[in-house]
């Protein structure tokens, strides 16, 4: 059982994306996260402000539930079930990191740099998160879904919406990471 | 009944997300650098028993736990929104490096500036519904 521990390899994980969405097809509902972040929006009384979140979120009641275990289930993860939460990226994405000054590359979960209290504090990495999380859910509810939505749900059942959605999400996250992050770190 | 089951899936979920690595913003930077192969492998894995899965449910007509007839909603046509929407998530995805999902789940593993993103993420869902009229689709 020592291997529960460790991170998990990919053919262990991917089946186990699979299997949750399987679950919750055969329970009757679509896997999908983003769509939260709309009902929470209802919620805090947004649909006062624009007819896109006029709807009855208590029809969505069963997606927060199961927000509310992904959050237990980052708890369980991190503090149940695992030793070490350095991950261990490739070397070579080690140096390119060290080079744009994330020296907690292969060290830690998520960089320090941007994913500490002290950090935040600098502003930089206080902007940095916030525009990555407007971008984030301005975008998933632009195209309609998310990576679970699309990349998982929507290709699985093989709709083309869901590919052009990916390649979007690809020329996205490329450009941010090939032409922008030398720009901003 | 099927408020616990709910929270389970999402339990485990949560867990999958953490244990994988698909929660790490340095898993996601390495993908997009195209230095390993473990991302496209959670990814593609997923996918290829997903897509045999819905197959399967479609030409058996498999019936839900509870008796009833599984319906895929098939997405809307269309390509503006799903293209540009896509690369704004993506910008976003890559820059917080994290996805939806993998938010919550952090929130619970105790990385706590990233209800910063969180908060990021309610904005721009709202800054959505406000300009959607004015968005091609």
């Amino acid at each position: 059982m020592e291997w529960i521990f460790e991170p998990w390899p990919w053919y262990v994980s991917g089946p186990l994306i699979a299997f949750t969405m399987f679950l919750l097809i055969f329970i009757g509902k679509q896997f999908g996260m983003s769509s939260n972040l709309r009902t929470m929006c209802t919620m805090c009384g947004a649909d006062s402000k624009a007819d896109f979140f006029d709807f009855d979120w208590k029809s969505q009641r069963w997606n927060l539930i199961v927000v509310a275990g992904a959050i237990i289930g980052g708890f369980i993860g991190a503090n149940l079930l695992s030793d070490d939460l350095s991950v261990a990226i490739n070397p070579d994405t080690v140096t390119i990191l060290e080079d744009l000054g994330f020296n907690s590359a292969g060290k830690a979960y998520l960089p320090t740099e941007i994913y500490s209290w002290e950090a935040v504090g600098g502003i930089k990495a206080l902007i940095i998160l916030l525009v990555g999380g407007i971008l984030i859910g301005f975008g998933a509810r632009y195209a309609g879904g998310c990576t679970s939505g699309h990349a998982i749900s929507g290709l699985s059942n093989l709709q083309l919406p869901s590919l052009i959605a990916v390649t979007g999400f690809f020329i996205g996250g490329l450009v941010m990471v090939h032409l922008l992050f030398p720009l901003i770190f | 009944m099927r408020s616990i089951g709910y929270l389970l899936i999402g339990i485990f979920f949560g867990i999958v997300m953490f244990k994988s690595e698909a929660a790490s913003w340095f898993r996601i930077y390495e993908m997009f650098q195209f230095q390993s192969f473990h991302m496209y492998g959670i990814m593609g894995s997923a996918l290829l028993l997903g897509v045999i899965g819905v197959q399967i449910i479609k030409r058996k007509n498999l019936k839900s736990f509870f008796g009833e007839r599984i319906s895929f909603i098939p997405k809307e046509k269309g390509f503006s929104r799903y293209m540009y929407g896509g690369i704004i998530f993506g910008l976003g995805w890559a820059l917080a490096g994290a996805c939806p999902g993998p938010i919550f789940t952090l929130i619970g593993a105790g990385f706590l500036p990233i209800l910063i993103v969180f908060i990021g993420s309610l904005l721009g869902t709202f800054l959505y519904g406000l300009l959607r009229k004015r968005l091609p689709h």
